[in-house]
């Protein structure tokens, strides 16, 4: 089985670029040039440059003794949390940023859910002297205020989404109506493996950084590069593309997505997309979708505005429904519980989102000789607001 | 002749095309704004097929769209809606919609619904002319359903002509680089596009829309086309309708305001 893109931007019968003509040139001129700029030495000596340097990676890979006691098993966290920005969104827009600059573009829009893209964008764009407009639903304004006020430090404009359920699929909406309104000058940096060809294809290979790491970081603890099972949440599924990508051909590696169940699954209230999802069109891109038979998209929940979306990246939908990638859905109090269990085993306060991964390990069937890894996508600076909420509860 | 080349077979007539959202404002409004707007004088009509998450569309369709599908507007109604006013008139129908749209109805079965209930063109702007190519051209042509492709100011000359030779009705010029509903004054840089396309002496005729607002800009447009495509401004103007006679005394009004 191929889980590479194609030629023609598809994923097995997902992916592709359904996009109106008014996008056609942008797109065109990213698909023509993505692989030619990002594959050169130049580019890729300052992408690695600014993710050693800026971002301080390698990111650890931590065995987690007492969650592993806990398990009865062996597991590691990568830590995506301790880069710069706290989280694995800027190991994307440091690549994106650098590609906008070779194509000589000069104002960057971005949309943002949980704020953490949004971030590491107004970070990358701080950085080179760009212009930087964010869009974020009126919902996660509202959720993840620390970071607002992070993207508005570091000299971004941040515009609210006001349609539809006011979250990331919103902000997502604006973004494109945005990139239409200014063909020319405007980079449009996506956040995650979403969107036309060629974005879930770049995104996961400026994320597959973590993998790559991976595979070393785990032969010095065991003598081995494969761990047995690697879980990562899925939101639009980046950080899940970058810590598969470097392990989707070995497949005595069993990998675990973890969707947010919301409310419960079958609640009216969740983003399991996988599955309450169909095959449809969502942002450009053919994948599995939460919509009714009429084709309209449904509005999703999760306390995670990380993870609040309707739809998967196209990678996903083709490992989900080929079997590649198991999946698990999390609903919103168990990672909380979760998020609360780290803190007190570990030492560390994880992001909203990585805790669905974190608490998907109660589900698996886990030996005590078996090794896994955890992306650690996030920090929960972000969340402690809903964090707090939950524990005066208690 | 089918209704859209006779349309366009009238000379130097230059054409009014009026978009708006199927079930707004009210649900049942639909065939009397069919109606309203053919006896008026709107020359073609797009039905828009309201859509959750409408990409290429600005604030008021988006906002109308929205309206409509709270109203209760499923595609089964709209087919059953169009259905009723194509058999009150003969002016040519076209829907508007996304892809996914399409389907999720399934593709066969909703150009099926089309040709049942009279409609004579699709405009589905996400899907792309290569896919139409290979996908879907045969389809279409074996239900005489015509297909209408968008150009704009960034389309290159070697692929209007691409698109001009794929499709059979008429080609949409958007006026500028946008999303519909942004009306500002035409500029000399559109004047030279609309020039530039015009120039090209293309198969089809073009109809200029995105920004045509008033009978200003529509004659300005139509001095470069066939025609032009009015949207969100007819929209605007209906919010405040209700009522079957004052819907049809508001579209009659708009419609007048531009061909008058
Ligand atoms: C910490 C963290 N993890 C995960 C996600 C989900 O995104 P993705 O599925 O693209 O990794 C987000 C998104 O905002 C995030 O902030």
């Amino acid at each position: 089985m191929n889980y590479k893109i194609d030629e023609k931007g598809f994923y097995g019968k997902f992916g592709g670029a359904y996009i109106p003509e008014m996008l056609h040139s942008n797109v065109m001129e990213l698909q023509e040039n993505y692989l030619a700029i990002t594959q050169t030495e130049e580019f890729q000596t300052e992408f690695r440059s600014l993710l050693k340097h800026y971002t301080g990676r390698p990111s650890p890979l931590y065995w987690a003794k007492r969650l592993s006691e806990k398990y009865g098993t062996k597991i590691y966290l990568k830590r995506e949390d301790l880069n710069h920005t706290g989280a694995h969104k800027i190991n994307n827009t440091i690549g994106q940023i650098l590609l906008a600059q070779k194509l000589g573009k000069t104002r960057i829009i971005a949309e943002t859910g949980a704020g953490q893209h949004g971030v590491a964008t107004a970070t990358v764009c701080a950085l080179m002297g760009l212009e930087c407009i964010v869009y974020m639903g009126e919902v996660d304004i509202e959720r993840q205020k620390p970071n607002v006020f992070r993207m508005k430090m570091l000299g971004a404009e941040v515009r609210p989404a006001t349609s539809g359920s006011k979250t990331l699929k919103d902000a997502t909406n604006e973004a494109i109506r945005d990139w239409i309104n200014n063909p020319v000058d405007t980079f449009y940096i996506i956040g995650s493996v979403v969107g036309p060809h060629p974005y879930p294809d770049m995104v996961a290979r400026f994320q597959s950084v973590i993998s790559r790491e991976m595979k070393e970081q785990l032969q010095e603890y065991e003598g081995r590069s494969n761990p047995d099972r690697i879980i990562a949440c899925v939101g639009g599924g980046s950080n899940a593309a970058g810590a598969f990508y470097h392990y989707l051909d070995d497949e005595d590696v069993t990998l675990v997505a973890v969707e947010a169940g919301g409310e419960g699954i079958h609640s009216g209230r969740s983003a399991a997309t996988s599955i309450l999802g169909t095959e449809g069109i969502i942002h450009g891109s053919k994948t599995l979708l939460m919509q009714t038979k009429d084709g309209q998209i449904i509005e999703p929940h999760s306390i995670s505005a990380g993870l609040d979306y309707p739809g998967i990246g196209p990678l996903h939908a083709h490992l989900i429904t080929t079997g590649r990638a198991e999946v698990v859905s999390i609903e919103d109090g168990e990672a909380v519980n979760a998020a609360i269990e780290l803190s007190r085993l570990e030492g560390i306060i994880p992001a909203l989102e990585s805790s669905h991964a974190l608490a998907a390990l109660d589900y698996l069937t886990l030996d005590k000789d078996e090794s896994t890894i955890i992306c650690l996508s996030g920090r929960g600076d972000k969340d402690l607001q809903t964090y707090m909420k939950y524990l005066n509860h208690e | 002749m089918n209704k859209l080349k006779a349309a366009f077979s009238q000379g130097d007539k230059k054409l009014l095309n009026v978009y708006f959202t199927a079930g707004y404002p009210q649900l049942k409004d639909t065939q009397t704004i069919i109606t309203s707007l053919a006896n008026a004088g709107a020359d073609i009509i797009e039905v828009g097929m309201p859509y959750s998450d409408p990409m290429a569309d600005g604030p008021t369709i988006q906002e109308s769209s929205k309206i409509a599908l709270q109203n209760g507007l499923t595609l089964k109604i709209l087919f059953e809606q169009v259905a009723a006013a194509r058999a009150q008139t003969e002016v040519p129908l076209i829907l508007m919609g996304y892809l996914n749209q399409m389907m999720q109805y399934g593709e066969e079965k909703f150009l099926d619904s089309c040709v049942q209930c009279g409609i004579e063109a699709l405009i589905i702007p996400d899907l792309p002319p290569d896919l139409y190519g290979s996908d879907y051209k045969a389809m279409f042509e074996e239900r005489n359903i015509e297909i209408v492709f968008l150009i704009t100011p960034q389309t290159s000359e070697d692929r209007i002509r691409y698109i001009d030779s794929l499709s059979d009705a008429f080609i949409y010029v958007v006026s500028d680089s946008s999303i519909t509903g942004n009306s500002r004054d035409i500029s000399s840089e559109q004047r030279e596009y609309f020039q530039r396309i015009a120039d090209m002496n293309l198969k089809n005729p073009c109809l200029i829309g995105f920004g045509i607002s008033d009978k200003k800009s529509f004659d300005m447009a139509s001095s470069y086309s066939s025609g032009a495509i009015i949207g969100s401004a007819f929209i605007k103007h209906l919010t405040n309708a209700s009522g079957d006679e004052s819907l049809d005394l508001t579209v009659t009004q708009f419609v007048h305001s531009i061909k008058g």
